[in-house]
């Protein structure tokens, strides 16, 4: 019934060539107040920015052009290399530990929790998970930089009680350790949210799948592996890119926990962007590193896209 | 029995690391009413003997908490009705109106959503100095209000092209106007993605941290998360005025976390897989 319903509509819009086009074209004046909003806020700033990073320029007076000079500088800047380092780093506590462990334990309170337990089980469990994603990444610093504290932290207050005094540390400190010890709080911040897609992802998976492969008698890792992990490969790109690209921006945690510090082990290429903007009112210099850092993100965020189009076409095309 | 054997192990391991997610928060409370005599002497794993209430108050009114919970309200409300009108009129456009090149003006929301707040923060500071709006809360709400309406418009978008297109030409050919038809059916029926956008949108910017630290020097500006970062920055906090920090910047997050645990937790899903 509504095949020829939609041939005659069609045909109908291509005898009234200008209609179409007039509606749409209208539709445009609802984009304007956007437009307009984003290039004044977003577009020119970025622009201004890229702008001033070939230039060398206090924040005052005139920017004097000096080209390439700032991304040469860059080259050759320890500070600079050792942030972006940091940075590797932090992709690996803030997008990859928590993608693994994410699909681990989504898998267990879907498949295992929800399933023995109960589904009111698996919601208090996932909640608790969650718990520290809604906290400001400012308050979760104040709570972690005190109990990973040297003196009267509960770390080592737990540490010393349980007969373990020679393990206590200056968690953040210490330059051989601060980094890590970020690390781990950001694995701790940041584990809620691929729970909790996946769990949300793992809803659409058709649970045919799981009791056919339990009649044929696959463990529960097998099927983790052959069932879960394929069916929900589109969840899990988008994790990965929006992780990374939120690792790659950490500022506030560095900012409360460590100052970049000790000695600049925690530096990250946003905190340096701001302490050479801020403190060192180096405008040109900060404005380059954080143009690489914008090249950086905006390559990632293309190959993130691609890869979950991807994947949901062959995601798409194995369940048809 | 051996799965009754096999499911102990896995919930107890669930549970315990459950727990070692909470405990943080546990601390706080347990450390936040005791008194600095009382945690000088029994340290901070000890349970509290008594409700010592003082060091909150006091750290109220030494960082006059009630103005900064007023200014967080009141820029992160601010920005949600903002970016999700901004957002539903940019995805009226793309979505429903179907205009040329959306594909690319997509795109160009998508990545000025991608863009690092690093590569605007000096801009934006400079600018608002040269037009007077430099630590006004109104410069932040204007600028949070484009960076989250450029996913709300993304998010949208997506959910208005699925909208039945024959609602829209019913009421066209009843004679309603392109406002009406947005205003009184596309939402009314779009009510629960503008509810889950409306939460993402004042719990992202109640949590914000670079540009309002950047924007809003002064006291009577300032948000909550720049008022407790700045004072953490500045390690001049005791034990107790720290936990009392902490306690104070976690209650508003967690009544958030109960009201809207369900749009919440609904809407990453809405989000992740478009």
């Amino acid at each position: 019934m509504t095949v020829p319903a939609e041939k005659g509509a069609r045909a109908a819009g291509r005898t009234r060539h200008d209609g179409p086009r007039r509606t749409r074209d209208s539709y445009a004046l609802f984009l304007l107040p956007g437009v307009i909003a984003f290039l004044l806020v977003v577009v020119g700033p970025f622009l201004m920015n890229t702008g001033v990073s070939f230039t060398e320029w206090q924040g005052i007076g005139t920017p004097r052009w000096t080209g390439l000079a700032n991304y040469r500088e860059l080259l050759d800047d320890s500070e600079f290399w050792a942030s972006f380092r940091h940075s590797l780093f932090m992709v690996v506590a803030m997008a990859a530990v928590p993608t693994a462990i994410g699909l681990v334990l989504a898998a267990a309170l879907f498949d295992y929790v929800a399933k023995h337990v109960g589904a009111r089980a698996a919601a208090v469990l996932r909640a608790c998970f969650y718990l520290p994603q809604v906290l400001p990444i400012a308050v979760a610093g104040i709570v972690w930089s005190w109990i990973l504290a040297p003196d009267d932290g509960s770390l080592n207050a737990l540490l010393g009680a349980v007969g373990l005094g020679s393990w206590q540390q200056d968690w953040l400190g210490d330059p051989d350790l601060a980094l890590y010890s970020v690390m781990a709080v950001m694995v701790w911040v940041q584990i809620g949210f691929p729970l909790v897609v996946f769990m949300a992802g793992l809803q659409r998976v058709d649970p045919q799948l799981y009791e056919a492969a339990e009649m044929d008698g696959a463990g529960w890792w097998r099927r983790f592996w052959h069932i879960t992990l394929p069916q929900i490969r589109p969840e899990t790109y988008v994790v990965l890119t929006w992780c990374t690209i939120a690792a790659l921006k950490v500022f506030g945690a560095v900012y409360v926990l460590t100052k970049g510090g000790p000695g600049g082990a925690t530096d990250v290429p946003s905190y340096f962007s701001f302490a050479t903007f801020f403190e060192k009112t180096q405008v040109g210099y900060g404005a380059a590193i954080s143009t690489v850092l914008t090249v950086i993100i905006l390559a990632l965020s293309l190959v993130g896209l691609r890869l979950q189009t991807r994947a949901e076409d062959t995601a798409e095309g194995a369940r048809a | 029995m051996t799965t009754a054997l096999r499911r102990y192990p896995v919930l107890a391991a669930l549970c315990l690391a459950a727990l070692f997610m909470v405990v943080p928060f546990l601390i706080v409370v347990l450390n936040a009413v005791k008194s600095p005599a009382e945690y000088a002497a029994n340290g901070p794993l000890s349970l509290p003997e008594g409700l010592y209430l003082d060091g909150i108050e006091d750290f109220w009114n030494r960082v006059d908490y009630g103005t900064k919970l007023v200014n967080s309200v009141l820029i992160s409300g601010s920005v949600a009705v903002l970016a999700a009108a901004l957002s539903v009129l940019n995805a009226y456009a793309i979505g429903i109106g179907r205009i040329r090149g959306r594909a690319w003006v997509l795109a160009f929301f998508v990545l000025a959503n991608m863009l690092p707040q690093e590569a605007l923060v000096y801009p934006v500071y400079y600018l608002s100095k040269q037009v007077g709006l430099y630590d006004t809360r109104l410069s932040v709400i204007i600028v949070f209000t484009v960076i989250q309406a450029a996913f709300g418009t993304y998010l949208l978008s997506s959910v208005l092209g699925q909208f039945p297109r024959e609602i829209i030409e019913a009421a066209r050919i009843d004679g309603a106007g392109r406002w009406q038809i947005l205003w009184r059916i596309v939402v009314p029926v779009s009510r629960p993605t503008l509810g889950v956008l409306l939460v993402f949108f004042f719990i992202w910017t109640w949590n914000e941290f670079l540009l309002p630290l950047v924007m809003l020097i002064s006291n009577d500006n300032q948000t909550v998360s720049v008022a407790l970062g700045v004072l953490q920055g500045q390690r001049l906090m005791d034990a107790t005025m720290t936990n009392a920090a902490a306690l104070l910047g976690v209650l508003p997050a967690l009544v958030f976390f109960l009201v809207f645990q369900r749009t919440l937790t609904r809407g990453i899903a809405v989000g992740a897989v478009k």
